[in-house]
Formats: C-alpha cells, sequence, structure tokens
C-alpha cells in the first residue's frame, strides 16, 4: 500500500484536529466503557419489546403448525421465504466490505468494517430463526443435516438446492463469525488493558491473550487476508444458492439463468442499504462523525447506485427474455406480474430499487445525511418488496387456473416479520454496548497517511500542487466534520 | 522500492512502432487474407462460405469486444479513481482507439453475412414469418419485430458507435491533460467514465444477444449477457497484460514493475473465476431444470463433434488460470503470467467458437487454414492498428494526478 505517496486528491478517512492515537482509542470507547444513556435505553426497550412479539408468535406458530400463517394451497411459500431472503440479503454488507474491500486495498472500509460484520452476524441470525420457523417441527431440525439412517432421520437429499442452502449459510455464518472475531481480538485486547474488575477478567478471556507483539501483528495480518480470499467466494456463493432455491425450478418467474449473479447483485445492495441505515444513526449518537466521514456515505451511496443499476439490468433483461422466449408461461408470469393484481408490488419494487436510488446521481442528495437515510430505508422496503414479488406473484396464478387465489399475510406471519427487526436490532444494540462499534487498531492505521490533519500539514508545508491542494479544500466543503471556513 | 522511482525514467518516451512487430503484424494480416480468399474460393467443401462468415463473425466479434475491453478498462480506473494504474493507462488507451476500426469491421461482417444469408440464417429467412410460406417457423414469427434485419443492423451501429465515440473521448482528454495538465480533463474523464459505464451496461447484454444469442434464434438465456461480457473482461485483461509484457521485454514501460503485473493477474484470476461461475450458473441451471427448449442448446454442444471442446473449454479457462496463478510468485513472474495471459486468449476463442459454430455450421464445424488463418489475420490487424496509436503518444500519461500513486505501488 502506498500510504505514504498517498494522493492529496483522495478525501480524508479521518477529520477533526488534534486526533492522536489516544484520542481514538477514548472516542470509539465512550460508549463501551460508560453506562448507556437515554437514548439507548428507549432503542434497547422498544427493540426488546419487538424481539418478545417474535418470540411469542414463534412460539405459536411452533404450538399450533405453520396454518398460523397466511398461506393456501396454491401459495405455498410467502412471508416466510420472503424475510428469509430479505435477512440473507442483508447479510451480505458485512463480508463483502471486510473481505473484497480488502483485496481491492479500499481503505475506508476500515472504519465501517466491524459494524457491517456485526450486523451480517445478526442478519444471518435472523434468516436462520426463519430456517427453524419454517420446520414447523424444529425438534427435528437436525433432519436437514447428512445424518446416517439409523439415526433416525433419511439420508439427504443431496440433489435438493435446499440442501445446499443449510450448507453454504452454516458455512459463511461461521468464517463471517471468525473473520469478526480476529478482526476484534486486538481492540478487545484495548479493553482489557483499560477496564478493571470483572470486566477485565470477562474481557481477558475474550482476547484470547492478545499482547499486541510483532508476531502477533504479522500473523493478524496473514489471517486477515487468508479469511478474506476464503469469505470472497463464500459471499458470491450464499446468495448464488439461495437465488437456486428458485432457478432450478420449473416455476416460471423463478427459472432463469441471471439469478445466481442478479441476486448476489441484490444482496450486496440491500445490505449496504442496511449499514448506510444503520451507521447514519449510530455515527450522530456516538459522536463519530470523525471517522465515518461523508467520504464513507458517498462511497456507499456510489456503490449502492452501482448494485441498484445492476439489479435494474436484471429486471429489464428477464422481462425481455420471457417476451423473447415465446414460452407463453413465462410471458404470463412477467405480465401479471407487472400489471396483474400484484402491480403495486412490482412497482414498488422497481421505484425503490432501480428508480429512486438513481437519485444518488446528485452530488447534493448523496452528501445529505438526512437523504441517504430515507433512501436507504426506501432500499431496504425495495428489497423486501422484490422477494415478495418474486415468490408471491410467480406462485399464486399457477397453470391451473380455477386455483388462482390471492395472498394474505396472518396476523402471525405479520408478528414474525416484525419481530425478526425487533431481534435484529435488539442485538446490534447490545453489540454497541460491549464491542467497539469501529475497528480502533484499523483506523489508527489511517491516522498518519488518510487523515485531514496530515493533509492540511502537507498543504501548509507546500508538498503538494496547488491546484490539487485546492481541490482538497474544496472536496471538504460537504464534511458536516470540518468547519470548513476554519481551514 | 526506491521512493525515487521516478527519477530513473524516461517520461518522454515515445514507443516506436517498426522493425519485427510491424513486419510480423503485416505478415499475420496477408495470412488472414489468404486464409479468407481459401475459405471462400479455394475449399470446395459444401458449408465453406458458411464457414468462412462464422469465422470472420467470430474473429470481428472477438476484435471489437477486446477493444471495447480497453474502453471498460479506462472507465473503470477513472471511476474508482484508482491510483495504481495510472503508469499503464496508455495501453487500454491504445485498445480503445481500435475501437471505431473494429466496430466498422464487425458491422461489414454481419452486413455480408446477413444478406448473403451465410450468418442468422436461423431467423432472416424469406418467408419466415409469413404463415403460408415453407420457410415459416413460428417461433421466431413471434418475434420478428425484434429481429428483423433492418432493427437488428439499427441496434449493432447505434451500440458500437456510442461504444466508439465515449472510446475516442477517454482517450482524447487524456491526451490534452498531456499538454495542459491540471484537473480539468481528469475530471472531465471521470464524467464521460461514467456515462459510458451506465450506457455499457445497460445495452452490452443487448449487443450479446444479438450478436451471438440469435445464431440460435429459438434458444434464450437471461445470462447470456453477462457471460459474454465475462469473455470480453477476461480476454481483455489479458491483451492489455500480455502488451504490457511484451512492451517491457522490448525495454519499454520501466515504471511498471511486478508490483502492477502482479495486480493485473489478480484480476485474471479473479475473473476466470467469476468467468466460470457464470457459465456453470448458465449450464447448472438449465441442466437441472431440463426443460427441452433450453436443453436443446447443451445437447449440440453434448455431440461427438463438439464433446471435446466443450470441455476442454473449461480446462483452459477455469482450471489453467486458478492453478498456475494461484500463488503470488506466480503472478509475479513475468514469464508465468505471459503464458497464463496467451492460454487465456486461445481459451476465449474457443469459448466463441462453442458459442458461434453449433449454431451456425452444426455437425459440419471444421478446425483447420480457414479458423487459424483468419485468427492469426485478426490478431495482425489488432496488433498493427494499436501498436500504430501507441506509438502516437508518449507511454505514461505523465500529468495523470495518480501517477506518483502508481510509480511508488507496491503490494
Amino acid at each position: 500500500m502506498s500510504a505514504h505517496n498517498e494522493s492529496i486528491l483522495r478525501e480524508p478517512l479521518i477529520t477533526g484536529e488534534n486526533i492522536t492515537y489516544s484520542k481514538i482509542t477514548d472516542d470509539v470507547l465512550v460508549p463501551v466503557e460508560n453506562k448507556p444513556n437515554k437514548a439507548w435505553w428507549i432503542g434497547f426497550t422498544v427493540a426488546a419489546l419487538f424481539a418478545l412479539l417474535w418470540v411469542v408468535s414463534v412460539g405459536y406458530t411452533f404450538y399450533v403448525g405453520i396454518g398460523a400463517w397466511g398461506l393456501n394451497k396454491t401459495v405455498g411459500w410467502a412471508w416466510d421465504i420472503t424475510g428469509f431472503v430479505w435477512w440473507v440479503g442483508i447479510g451480505h454488507a458485512g463480508t463483502l466490505i471486510s473481505a473484497v474491500l480488502l483485496l481491492f486495498r479500499q481503505n475506508w472500509r476500515n472504519s465501517i468494517n466491524r459494524s457491517a460484520e456485526a450486523m451480517t452476524i445478526f442478519a444471518v441470525i435472523c434468516a436462520a430463526t426463519y430456517v427453524v420457523s419454517h420446520m414447523g417441527r424444529p425438534w427435528l431440525a437436525y433432519w436437514p443435516l447428512p445424518l446416517p439412517n439409523q439415526f433416525g432421520s433419511l439420508w439427504v437429499n443431496f440433489n435438493s438446492p435446499l440442501v445446499w442452502d443449510v450448507f453454504a449459510i452454516s458455512t459463511y455464518f461461521s468464517v463471517s463469525l471468525v473473520f469478526w472475531y480476529t478482526g476484534l481480538l486486538p481492540d478487545i485486547a484495548t479493553i482489557r488493558d483499560r477496564a478493571a474488575g470483572v470486566r477485565k477478567k470477562i474481557y481477558t478471556i475474550l482476547s484470547f491473550g492478545w499482547a499486541g507483539s510483532v508476531k502477533n501483528w504479522q500473523r493478524f495480518e496473514a489471517v486477515s487476508l487468508i479469511l478474506a480470499g476464503i469469505s470472497t467466494p463464500l459471499v458470491l456463493s450464499v446468495h448464488t444458492i439461495v437465488s437456486m432455491d428458485f432457478a432450478t425450478s420449473l416455476e416460471p418467474g423463478w427459472h432463469t439463468t441471471i439469478f445466481p449473479p442478479y441476486f448476489v447483485a441484490g444482496a450486496i445492495f440491500s445490505g449496504f442499504a442496511m449499514v448506510q441505515t444503520l451507521l447514519l444513526v449510530v455515527r450522530k449518537v456516538m459522536n463519530f462523525e470523525n471517522y465515518i466521514t461523508m467520504f464513507h456515505i458517498e462511497s456507499m451511496n456510489k456503490i449502492i447506485i452501482v448494485t441498484g443499476s445492476i439489479v435494474g439490468v436484471a429486471y429489464l433483461t428477464e422481462l425481455f427474455i420471457a417476451w423473447y422466449s415465446g414460452v407463453e408461461y413465462e410471458q404470463y408470469a412477467f405480465l401479471n406480474r407487472v400489471s396483474g393484481p400484484y402491480w403495486w408490488a412490482y412497482w414498488s419494487m422497481m421505484t425503490c430499487n432501480v428508480i429512486s436510488p438513481q437519485l444518488f446521481w446528485f452530488k447534493k442528495i448523496r452528501t445529505s445525511i438526512t437523504a441517504s437515510w430515507i433512501l436507504s430505508i426506501v432500499v431496504n422496503i425495495g428489497m423486501w418488496f422484490e422477494r415478495f414479488v418474486i415468490i408471491v406473484t410467480s406462485l399464486h396464478r399457477d397453470y391451473l387456473p380455477s386455483s388462482w387465489v390471492m395472498f394474505y399475510p396472518s396476523i402471525v406471519d405479520v408478528c414474525v416479520f416484525l419481530g425478526s427487526i425487533g431481534l435484529f436490532f435488539t442485538l446490534f444494540l447490545l453489540f454497541l454496548r460491549v464491542l467497539p462499534a469501529i475497528a480502533i487498531a484499523e483506523v489508527k492505521l489511517l491516522l498518519k497517511s488518510a487523515s485531514d490533519q496530515v493533509k492540511q500539514k502537507q498543504i501548509a508545508e507546500g508538498h503538494v500542487k496547488k491546484e490539487e491542494g485546492e481541490a482538497y479544500q474544496e472536496s471538504l466543503t460537504k464534511y458536516d466534520s470540518v468547519d470548513y471556513l476554519k481551514v | 522500492m526506491g521512493t525515487h522511482n521516478h527519477t530513473t525514467h524516461n517520461f518522454n518516451e515515445q514507443f516506436e512502432f517498426s522493425g519485427k512487430a510491424k513486419t510480423w503484424s503485416l505478415v499475420a494480416m496477408l495470412i488472414g487474407i489468404v486464409a479468407i480468399a481459401y475459405g471462400f474460393l479455394i475449399d470446395s467443401s459444401e458449408h465453406h462460405s458458411e464457414r468462412t462468415f462464422a469465422n470472420l463473425l467470430l474473429m470481428g466479434y472477438y476484435f471489437t469486444c477486446i477493444c471495447a475491453a480497453g474502453a471498460f478498462f479506462l472507465a473503470l480506473q477513472f471511476v474508482a479513481q484508482a491510483g495504481w494504474s495510472a503508469g499503464l493507462l496508455r495501453i487500454p488507451q491504445a485498445f480503445a482507439k481500435v475501437l471505431p476500426v473494429a466496430a466498422f469491421i464487425l458491422i461489414l461482417i454481419i452486413i455480408a453475412g446477413l444478406f448473403s444469408h451465410n450468418l442468422y440464417h436461423h431467423w432472416h429467412l424469406e418467408g419466415i414469418s409469413d404463415e403460408k410460406h415453407a420457410n415459416f417457423d413460428p417461433i421466431v414469427a413471434e418475434k420478428s419485430s425484434f429481429l428483423n434485419a433492418p432493427f437488428f443492423l439499427l441496434r449493432q451501429v447505434v451500440f458500437l458507435s456510442i461504444y466508439s465515440i465515449f472510446a475516442v473521448l477517454l482517450t482524447r482528454y487524456s491526451n490534452a491533460e498531456d499538454k495542459l495538465g491540471g484537473l480539468a480533463n481528469y475530471n472531465k474523464s471521470i464524467k464521460v467514465a461514467t456515462i459510458f459505464l451506465v450506457i455499457f451496461g445497460f445495452t452490452q447484454p443487448i449487443w450479446s444477444f444479438d450478436t451471438i444469442m440469435s445464431i440460435e434464434a429459438h434458444w434464450f438465456s437471461t445470462m447470456f449477457g453477462w457471460y459474454n461480457f465475462a469473455a470480453l473482461w477476461v480476454s481483455g485483461l489479458c491483451a492489455i497484460t500480455l502488451t504490457i509484457i511484451l512492451l517491457k521485454k522490448s525495454g519499454h514501460l520501466t515504471w511498471v514493475n511486478e508490483n502492477h503485473l502482479h495486480d493485473l493477474g489478480k484480476f485474471i484470476f479473479a475473473f476466470s473465476i467469476f468467468w466460470t461461475y457464470v457459465w456453470f450458473s448458465q449450464f447448472l441451471l438449465i441442466w437441472y431444470a431440463n426443460i427441452p427448449e433450453e436443453t436443446v442448446y447443451f445437447y449440440k454442444r453434448w455431440e461427438d463433434e463438439y464433446k471435446f471442446w466443450f470441455w476442454l473449454n473449461i480446462v483452459i479457462n477455469f482450471l489453467a488460470p486458478v492453478l498456475i496463478l494461484m500463488t503470488r510468485d506466480a503472478k509475479r513472474q513475468t514469464n508465468t503470467l505471459m503464458f497464463v495471459c496467451i492460454l487465456l486468449l486461445c481459451g476465449h476463442w474457443l469459448d466463441y467458437y462453442m458459442m458461434i459454430m453449433p449454431g451456425s455450421l452444426e455437425e459440419h464445424r471444421d478446425f483447420g487454414i480457414t479458423e487459424i488463418g483468419i485468427a492469426i489475420g485478426f490478431v495482425g490487424l489488432f496488433t498493427f492498428l494499436m501498436l500504430t496509436k501507441l506509438a502516437s503518444k508518449p507511454l505514461v500519461p505523465q500529468n495523470h494526478p495518480l501517477l506518483e500513486e502508481s510509480l511508488h505501488h507496491q503490494i
């Protein structure tokens, strides 16, 4: 990495004056080392109540069976699988940020990777709860595992993409967890070194004896790179396999070859939107404006336009090929999506996923925190609709017109979904209290090369071309964390 | 690495296109002309003119794709604000500058093939959408509002002209930057690159549906556009890398070192896997669902004439780069990387061969003078045009604002 030759044209990844290594540690650990404030308690209470709702509604589902949901004989798969795919998709950004951006040497990942990975893990947990609640008989949850017949279950059907899913997601979850935890080790050790009493004991155990020696760091770097190499194909594989749950079938609207990469792009899209939703609040509430800067926000918005447009290309390709194929069932499936009784779902999806992210082409909008936050929620909604459209509109009008029906979710369907959101936020809020939300050690790496104070010094000392220095200063006007007039 | 990297290089260095390179590219072009003449006039087998046209389409498309990949590479570097590649941008620029010529040749081949009924006869045939005609084909008739000669040619001309205009624009700003310095041209390049990427991203799938997929007009696959993009991108990266290596071997581009090659090697490695991912997803989903109108595509490729080549395609384009380029050292050794580039360039010729021949020549496919000669001819043409363009400007965009990062690039 050509750190000391970084061009002045690159915007700062750390802003603020008099930032030192110890100040970074202090700033990031404020929420971990102090009692939570009122805002946290309010958020946590609301989230926990929703999580409780999840316990109740899933408990009810287990008690009466999945007949509690709004499924009928034509639509046998609806909000349950929609929720599952939605969560798995959101669970993509963390590893993408950590692994793929690491491989591409994008240093701006350093201050957002920690929260994004935590989010990944919690989103995959939410997805896993859907798998279990799907089963109706959770005490038989071991059936998808290839256990010998003598054990009591039948040998699994390896031809089924649902079994591939079990392997893909559990592998992804394990590797993401290891990746996240490995990255946490130096930071946990930092907390340990500053803590006392029981907290010190706990963090001592959690830090796995991290000593900060050269050897520790060398191994840390090596293992990060190896895990990044392993997780990159894994990120792709997970949503590929999820897409194959649908695409291997003969269902018009599901069976289409573009599904694997299109699902992956959609997953990255929704994952980044969720990171944006969470971090914009976190940076404000926890005063992380100097570490999660406007450059980070703008970069994520750019990724949202790119992936949103890729998804758009896929939507249009599907529509076009449905017509071009000359297969009347395929043509009808898409005609029904666009103009059938679920037209509003289709057009919500198109508007939220393809059209509204195009607003990010305007610099004013992609550097506005409010607009970014609202649009990130819009994307989350759109991606939920995408799965709903794919799943329900393809199923509700099958080959036999006499069995055509609409799908209406039951109250239990709605509660399971809302509850899973509560579960997600409960876990995320707990994470913010006990672990640093920003990778302290990794952000420190950037202080001497990519911070505003270093760049200002270079300009002041006349090390950079005048025009480039001015371009740099001008780029700071959009930063809410820099007082532009002062510089 | 030397922090004084820039002191030892001659940034005004210009490539001189002469000597062996020039002679051999002219000889290669001559071989191509002879092969075309052989295919049309001397070869007396039944399908000789179809075969010659199929090969012309293959190489015309390949040639255009390689040049478009140069423009795409260039645009990507600007949009991603990449610093590492600043020192080697003149090579993809030379590719992009040839795109208008390549596009023109491709359009000529398509027009000639279409109207002489040597190409696209699956949908371009008299009476094909006339119910009373003996040639009536109900499936093609249904899509004839899209697949008809005027609209088809219009799309080709519009898409290829837009790509060409943007390719030339992208290089023009860089030339202006050489003279004027400053950031204005760099900023303009970013804008143009963004617009190009959006247009290319939305139209490229249709362009490959038209040019290649419509050879088998009954068959359809939503993945086909991205599959062709993957082939375009991998082969383009290989051509860029190979050009850089050969230039370095002849003593040019001293500022490009093993770190830059390592990054190019990583790209080739990663996107070979991506190509395989797309290839395999398309294959697996069609095989699994087993719907006759889709599997027909792979049935043809499973016949004796093609089966060996079908599998060889995967071996060359997936197994070889993955196994050879796996280690860090392999990507940093010039000769290993050069070998993989040449192998993959041949591999993607085979990839296009497998896309085109089963639909056009079917069981009459062949491999001989026509195939080899036309391929050599186009390689010569590309080399000649690209090196001529390369020679017109200094080998480094010396006022590129991120050049320092490229010179000190170390991984």
